[in-house]
């Protein structure tokens, strides 16, 4: 089929055909050695959901352990090794990179490009992060780190951590570091030079803005982080004292290292998440997203600010009062571009038509839960306050809402949104939406307490308590909940496993979606688009529906909308 | 929720210890539960507005009774609005914090029937009497020394000393002089105001000042290795007027137990044991 061909057609139509080439070395293979930008989205989706369980199980064997007073389940030493490995897993190997799958998956799509800029870059990014997981769970054959995520040296140094887990941990910030930097570049390059023609960057759609400063973000931050760990290797191993008190080095020097990558490292996890929020809402809710620019433009400003409010993780630490002053001052200020995101978020569903799916279900569970842990984050800004609040339970509670309440909801959403793109069958709508119920009561019941426990002396990172203390009722309620957060999240699971096979067929646009990955079929041929469209708007997807309404004079249906209205 | 709800319904005596920090046991404790209480107020007013549109949103606009959605792309002054809006509340909340802080890390003057002593370095009450006690984290146990000339050097040997549970007279001005020996730990009583790192090579300052006798609870707040969750704190204040012969008297019990282990000591290698 020729080009003039297509120019020539009246009415717009899905233009993409599945190439077939005969299959010269066995399926396994493929996957070993693909660069195509879609089936590594999916090696890294399918890979950070199994970190995601194991982080998981790390999560409710702790509860489990907390659930009674003086609990002797599991030993104080154990107890460190999970706490360590669930912050880390979570972190390093779940959130962030699980965001890179979908950016992988969706943000040449979204652009109308054929693939990344560097696809075997790509994978490579890919597979440094399977090792990097790797060299860190063989930990669990020896032993395990115990000094927490954010290994403050001196506990971290030789003389208090004596393992080799703690080197496999820096060596999994170092593995996963060059993966996270390898991508981002990646991201960058093709979403600055890749998108379709017309594309502009006032067209761009929003997840691709955030993907796009999610990039930036990690050039940025990660480089210190490196640094730091190799600090440590060094002090740990080769006579260097850059952390040793003993030899006039500074352990307070990590902890500036360390936050200045760490609270960047917030925004990298919870952005991405941002972004698909901001392309699910319009699409369900019939509306043109409220205030395109300002939330491209808040989105800039979070990454800006995020680079300024590292010192809010120290404000117990030996740093002078006019600095506390400052971080406070700087962090307050997130508040704004943040607070700007949820008003235009509700403001897109007012005056809407809102469908309600297991995607928006979603969606709309992450802001009843983000706005909590937005608001509890001003309490710890308050660096008087955060003396009282740090290091406590309360500050569990506050990360949990904005990373599970916010990033783990959003990927959530991602998943029941894009599942029909990438398998090309349906997921079962009533499934998803008593999943979501499963895992938002539990969820809250898990974490809202812990606000309480902070409040009433409870520090994080203890093994056990006494019974005396009243802590006893808010700890069983917590643990109950997370087991039955754990079920909703097992019920997605299950609908996930049985959709791929069983699922409705979804059709290119299931949903009457507004991007461009909309206009190719599910699942999309390896070369994703024959023809490109050009783009006018920031919802191309509707234009062209609008197009060939005009052109046929017959409404268009969403593509599969009978199928999940059944449900 | 529903055992959550129970359970505040049937213990609303404990129900204050779990929405605000815990106060009581100092003015900087308390001087922090009243800035949090301010900014618990005005969160409650955001929450509930910010909740609320977006429940009623979810509920008026289904597609079942908003068939046709408002093609609407937003609104500058209406988004330049809840911007200035959303700064000024933080402007006010910086502001109020201002207003608190001297409270919260200036120590006021002791009692004139404290137990007062010459005072080194910050932080000062503003007469410059204040008592000195040195707190030494190490794993995993806390160390208190007594008495002002400890800043220089926190084991010394002629000042009293005691471990875990602090003892300290009512109605007078404490400085915690804090410091670590080998990680970092974090000292913190609730009651008694907020936390501060013990980071070795550093020294942190704190200051409390109990207005009646009692027993306060705290625990090391920074993960410090594996018996972390044991590394717990007492405070124990007792009258002032009592004071100096606690002093003396945990002198006299150090000797004793010193002269013990030097008798011991000296057995065991006469004995050929050491």
């Amino acid at each position: 089929m020729s080009t003039t061909e297509i120019a020539l057609r009246p009415v717009p139509q899905v233009v993409a055909h599945e190439v077939i080439v005969p299959r010269e070395t066995k399926r396994w293979v493929d996957w070993l050695t693909t660069t195509d930008h879609k089936k590594i989205g999916i090696l890294y989706l399918v890979t950070t959901f199994v970190f995601f369980m194991l982080g998981g199980v790390e999560a409710l064997l702790m509860r489990v352990q907390l659930g009674v007073p003086n609990n002797t389940l599991l030993s104080s030493e154990h107890y460190n090794e999970l706490l360590t490995m669930h912050g880390t897993t979570m972190v390093f190997l779940f959130v962030v990179p699980i965001m890179a799958g979908f950016g992988n998956y969706f943000v040449p799509l979204m652009i109308g490009a054929r693939d990344m800029a560097f696809p075997r870059l790509n994978a490579l990014s890919f597979w440094l992060l399977l090792l990097g997981g790797i060299v860190f769970y063989m930990t669990l054959f020896f032993h395990p780190p115990e000094a927490g995520w954010w290994s403050y040296p001196p506990l971290s140094s030789i003389t208090y951590s004596p393992s080799g887990g703690q080197d496999a941990w820096i060596f999994l910030i170092h593995i996963t570091g060059i993966s996270s930097l390898v991508g981002a570049i990646n991201f960058y390059a093709t979403i600055v030079n890749m998108r379709a023609p017309g594309m502009s960057w006032g067209r761009l759609p929003l997840f691709v803005w955030a993907i796009l400063i999610y990039a930036i973000l990690l050039i940025i931050a990660l480089p210190p982080v490196a640094a730091a760990v190799t600090m440590l290797l060094t002090d740990r191993h080769f006579g260097t004292h850059f952390f040793d008190p003993t030899a006039h080095g500074s352990p307070v020097l990590w902890q500036h290292l360390f936050w200045f990558f760490g609270h960047p490292e917030v925004y990298i996890m919870i952005l991405p998440g941002f972004g698909i929020i901001s392309e699910v809402i319009p699409v369900f809710s019939r509306k043109p997203i409220f205030g395109y620019k300002a939330i491209a433009a808040s989105t800039a400003v979070i990454a800006f600010l995020a680079t300024l409010v590292w010192a809010h993780h120290m404000f117990a630490a030996p740093v002078p009062i006019v600095v506390l002053g400052f971080f406070m001052l700087s962090s307050f200020l997130i508040g704004v571009p943040t607070g700007v995101k949820i008003f235009n978020w509700i403001a897109t569903l007012w005056r809407g038509s809102i469908q309600m799916t297991a995607a928006l279900y979603f969606a709309l569970g992450f802001i009843a839960l983000f706005v909590l842990g937005g608001i509890t984050g001003i309490f710890l800004a308050t660096f008087p306050v955060d003396w009282q609040l740090n290091d406590t339970y309360f500050v569990v509670a506050h990360f949990h809402y904005t990373l599970v309440g916010g990033a783990v909801f959003t990927i959530f959403c991602g998943i029941y949104y894009w599942f029909p793109k990438i398998t090309g069958r349906m997921m079962n709508e009533t499934v998803g939406k008593v999943s979501f119920w499963f895992m938002f009561i539990g969820f809250n019941m898990t974490f809202f307490v812990q606000h309480a426990l902070g409040l009433s002396g409870m520090p994080r990172r203890i093994y056990t308590y006494a019974p005396n203390l009243g802590w006893s009722t808010y700890n069983l309620i917590s643990t109950i909940g997370s087991f039955i957060l754990a079920v909703g999240i097992l019920i997605t699971v299950v609908n996930v496993v049985r959709s791929l096979h069983h699922g409705k067929v979804a059709g290119p646009d299931p949903w009457k979606g507004n991007t461009l990955e909309w206009f190719t079929t599910s699942p999309p041929p390896v070369n994703n688009f024959d023809e490109v469209p050009r783009v006018r708007s920031v919802e191309p997807m509707r234009d062209i529906r609008r197009q060939i309404e005009r052109q046929t004079g017959v409404t268009q249906k969403t593509g599969g909308s009978e199928q999940f209205a059944r449900v | 929720m529903l055992v959550l709800a129970a359970s505040l319904i049937l213990a609303p005596s404990a129900l204050a210890n779990f929405i605000t920090p815990k106060s009581g046991g100092s003015p900087n404790a308390d001087q922090i539960a009243s800035l949090y209480k301010i900014i618990l107020y005005v969160a409650a007013v955001v929450f509930v507005i910010v909740e609320g549109a977006l429940i009623y949103s979810i509920y008026r606009f289904r597609a079942k009774k908003s068939a046709v959605a408002a093609q609407i792309h937003g609104n500058t002054r209406l988004e330049i609005g809840w911007t200035v809006a959303a700064a000024l509340i933080l402007v006010v909340l910086t502001v109020v914090t201002f207003v608190k802080l001297p409270g919260i890390i200036n120590p006021p003057n002791s009692n004139a029937n404290g137990y007062l002593a010459a005072s080194l370095s910050a932080p000062e009450p503003p007469n410059g009497k204040e008592f000195t006690v040195c707190v030494t984290g190490r794993q995993y146990i806390w160390r208190y020394t007594y008495g002002a000339q400890c800043v220089n050097n926190a084991f010394n040997s002629r000042l009293p000393y005691s471990y875990q549970e602090m003892t300290v007279p009512v109605g007078t001005t404490v400085k915690l002089v804090i410091q670590s020996t080998d990680v970092v730990h974090s000292w913190w009583v609730p009651s008694l105001g907020g936390k501060v790192d013990a980071v070795p090579g550093y020294t942190t300052y704190t200051w409390f000042k109990i207005p009646h006798t009692g027993l306060w609870h705290g625990q090391c707040a920074q993960l410090c290795g594996r018996n972390h969750a044991a590394m717990t704190a007492l405070v124990h204040a007792i009258p002032a007027d009592e004071y100096a012969a606690w002093l003396s008297n945990q002198s006299a019990l150090i000797s004793a137990a010193n002269a013990q282990v030097t008798q011991l000591r000296r057995i065991l290698i006469l004995n050929g044991n050491l």
